[in-house]
């Protein structure tokens, strides 16, 4: 549906977007994720025509959108996009859903019928005459997401559409996202530096870092094998680093850090310098002197809690193996278990839940 | 102290008994005033509008320059337009000096600065982000400036208002231009003027009165227009935007 190649954004000196290339299928939600200032806002302007990519092209259903105003206007106007902030305009809830249905020159009686259907699958039916500055951040944002759905777009783009909402009113847009998905067939293209939320609603997840797309992928992928450590920072792992590969059967290997060896699957020889991502989830934690220890897993680490720290329901245990292990337990088991700083533990790890990947030169920001 | 009170009885009765130079002075007053703010906001407002969505070089000197103009003191713009419009001037041949057309002329470029610069500020006070949600929602480049002004409609009424204000208020112009000539060219203020060099505070103080109820009445009409641009009622006095 859309295919960006060699796209490029320059603002004055500063490359926005480097070189990207992209293709994005009709039909799936796909989420752009990343952390703030990536460049998500910029490439979701450049997809709308908002802005004019300084190299590159971008592609849209097969059409060159580098043509004349009128060309992108009537591209344009095959996609609804919604803001990260929703700007409505000084009138009623209607006409702000009316405007694209203006635009178009859509007959009046016709555009009130629509007008009416969006509002009512946005569930807000009974707002019509209301004037839409009065409204909350929330019913704006479905305001924003009705206007945007009203003239039927191919692609709707959604720029971090539940950034500044609270948890109720950011399940309602992520379930209208998903209905307009399932009903009209909409290819969705949305941002987010909620890596739960791309992973919740997207069919496919491109990360996004420093104006690259740096990994494309299912959420399954972008989470248990990222491709390198700032992308699994930001999808929550911190690597264990240090580690050397001292023997490998097959894709079998195993890897010494300090006193330490880990069983992981992976096809790096004998010799090379290892990091291993293992998401905290992943790890399981039993008390030293508990008869429960001989489990099944491969890996099983001695070590002491450095640090607990409360995570939500759950708690974020860092465990001393002679490097640090963290791991994510929920609040419950922390409390029965009887950990506390300085506990002895065993923390253990599946061989098929390391993802090892190459020890990275460390960087300036890293 | 001994003036104010028979003064403003005297003003009471003139203006009870519509007494009629008092009327046609006043009647002089709004049609020059109000033509001037007409002309000029027929000028300003697309001229405003164009300075604001268009990026050319020296833009922001424009803006500055604009601004410098709002103070340009109304005796020199009289005095500019009369060496231009009188006899031996480049435009003496259009015999405007002490004529009401001439005062019309003058008040134009009085309020004209002010106008423009606060239709230009006006339209820069509306988000940027509507301006983007109207072209993402796929309005063309001449439907996103109409909204936007619609939007700007309260801000760009004040700009009006205070043209006209500027305008009815001013004397420079008026005495120069159009000389205070007894039933031709006198206005409020001119014979405001006079009538208080005079010793006749009772007749100033009518006129003064008067004055400010012709400003009250074409406010008041100005802001009734504004509102029926939208079908909802809109709170008249410092609406939500302006």
């Amino acid at each position: 549906m859309i295919r960006i190649e060699k796209v490029t954004k320059k603002f004055g000196e500063t490359d926005t977007i480097k070189e990207t290339s992209i293709a994005i299928r009709a039909g799936e939600i796909f989420t752009f994720i990343g952390p703030s200032g990536s460049g998500k806002t910029t490439l979701i302007r450049l997809i709308d025509l908002l802005e004019w990519p300084t190299s590159g092209t971008i592609f849209f259903d097969g059409i060159d959108t580098a043509g004349s105003e009128q060309v992108r206007l009537a591209l344009r106007r095959r996609m609804g996009m919604v803001f990260q902030k929703p700007a409505v305009l000084n009138t009623t809830v209607a006409k702000n859903v009316a405007f694209g249905l203006r635009f178009r020159g859509v007959p009046e009686a016709e555009a009130q019928q629509k007008v009416h259907s969006a509002l009512e699958l946005v569930g807000l039916p009974d707002f019509t005459y209301r004037r839409a500055v009065t409204l909350s951040g929330g019913e704006m944002q479905r305001v924003a997401l009705a206007r945007a759905i009203v003239t039927e777009p191919e692609v709707l783009l959604l720029d971090e559409p539940t950034a500044n909402l609270d948890p109720v009113s950011s399940d309602l847009i992520e379930n209208l996202i998903l209905r307009i998905n399932k009903k009209f067939g909409t290819t969705v293209i949305m941002s987010t530096h909620d890596m739960i939320q791309g992973q919740r609603l997207a069919d496919r997840i491109g990360v996004i870092m420093n104006g690259s797309l740096v990994q494309t992928g299912t959420a399954g992928e972008i989470f248990y094998q990222p491709k390198g450590r700032d992308i699994a920072r930001f999808v929550g792992i911190d690597p264990v680093t240090g580690g050397v590969v001292t023997e490998n059967t097959g894709g079998h290997a195993l890897i010494r850090v300090g006193a330490n060896c880990f069983e992981a699957l992976t096809e790096m020889p004998k010799g090379a310098r290892a990091a291993l991502y293992i998401r905290p989830e992943e790890v399981t934690l039993t008390p030293a002197d508990s008869s429960q220890t001989k489990s099944s897993m491969r890996n099983r680490l001695y070590g002491r809690i450095k640090k607990i720290v409360p995570y939500g329901p759950f708690v974020r245990v860092s465990v001393d193996c002679g490097f640090i292990l963290p791991a994510l337990i929920t609040q419950r088991s922390c409390t029965e278990l009887g950990f506390s700083v300085g506990t002895d533990i065993v923390a253990g790890v599946k061989a098929t839940a390391i993802h090892v990947l190459p020890e990275e030169e460390k960087k300036a920001y890293g | 102290m001994d003036d104010i009170a028979p003064g403003v009885t005297q003003a009471v009765h003139l203006i009870v008994t519509l007494n009629p130079e008092v009327m046609e002075i006043a009647a002089l007053s709004l049609y020059i005033s109000l033509s001037a703010t007409i002309i000029a906001a027929l000028i300003s407002i697309p001229l405003g509008g164009f300075i604001h969505f268009h990026e050319f070089y020296g833009k922001r000197a424009l803006i500055v320059v604009i601004q410098t103009l709002y103070s340009v003191p109304t005796v020199v713009v009289g005095l500019l337009l009369y060496l231009l419009i009188s006899r031996s001037g480049p435009l003496g041949f259009l015999g405007l000096l002490f004529t009401p057309e001439g005062m019309i002329l003058g008040q134009t470029i009085l309020i004209m600065p002010i106008m423009m610069g606060l239709v230009i500020s006006a339209l820069s006070g509306v988000d940027k982000n509507i301006s983007d949600t109207l072209v993402a929602l796929g309005a063309t480049g001449f439907q996103k400036i109409i909204e936007i002004v619609k939007e700007a409609r309260y801000a760009i009424l004040s700009a009006v208002v205070l043209g006209f204000g500027r305008a009815i208020a001013e004397v420079g112009v008026a005495m120069m231009i159009g000389g205070n000539i007894r039933g031709f060219t006198r206005v409020l203020t001119t014979a405001i003027t006079l009538e208080t060099g005079m010793g006749a505070f009772g007749i100033s103080i009518a006129l003064g009165i008067i004055l400010m109820i012709v400003a009250l009445i074409v406010v008041v009409t100005l802001n009734l227009i504004t509102s029926g641009m939208s079908s909802e009622t809109q709170q008249i006095i410092g609406g939500p935007r302006g």
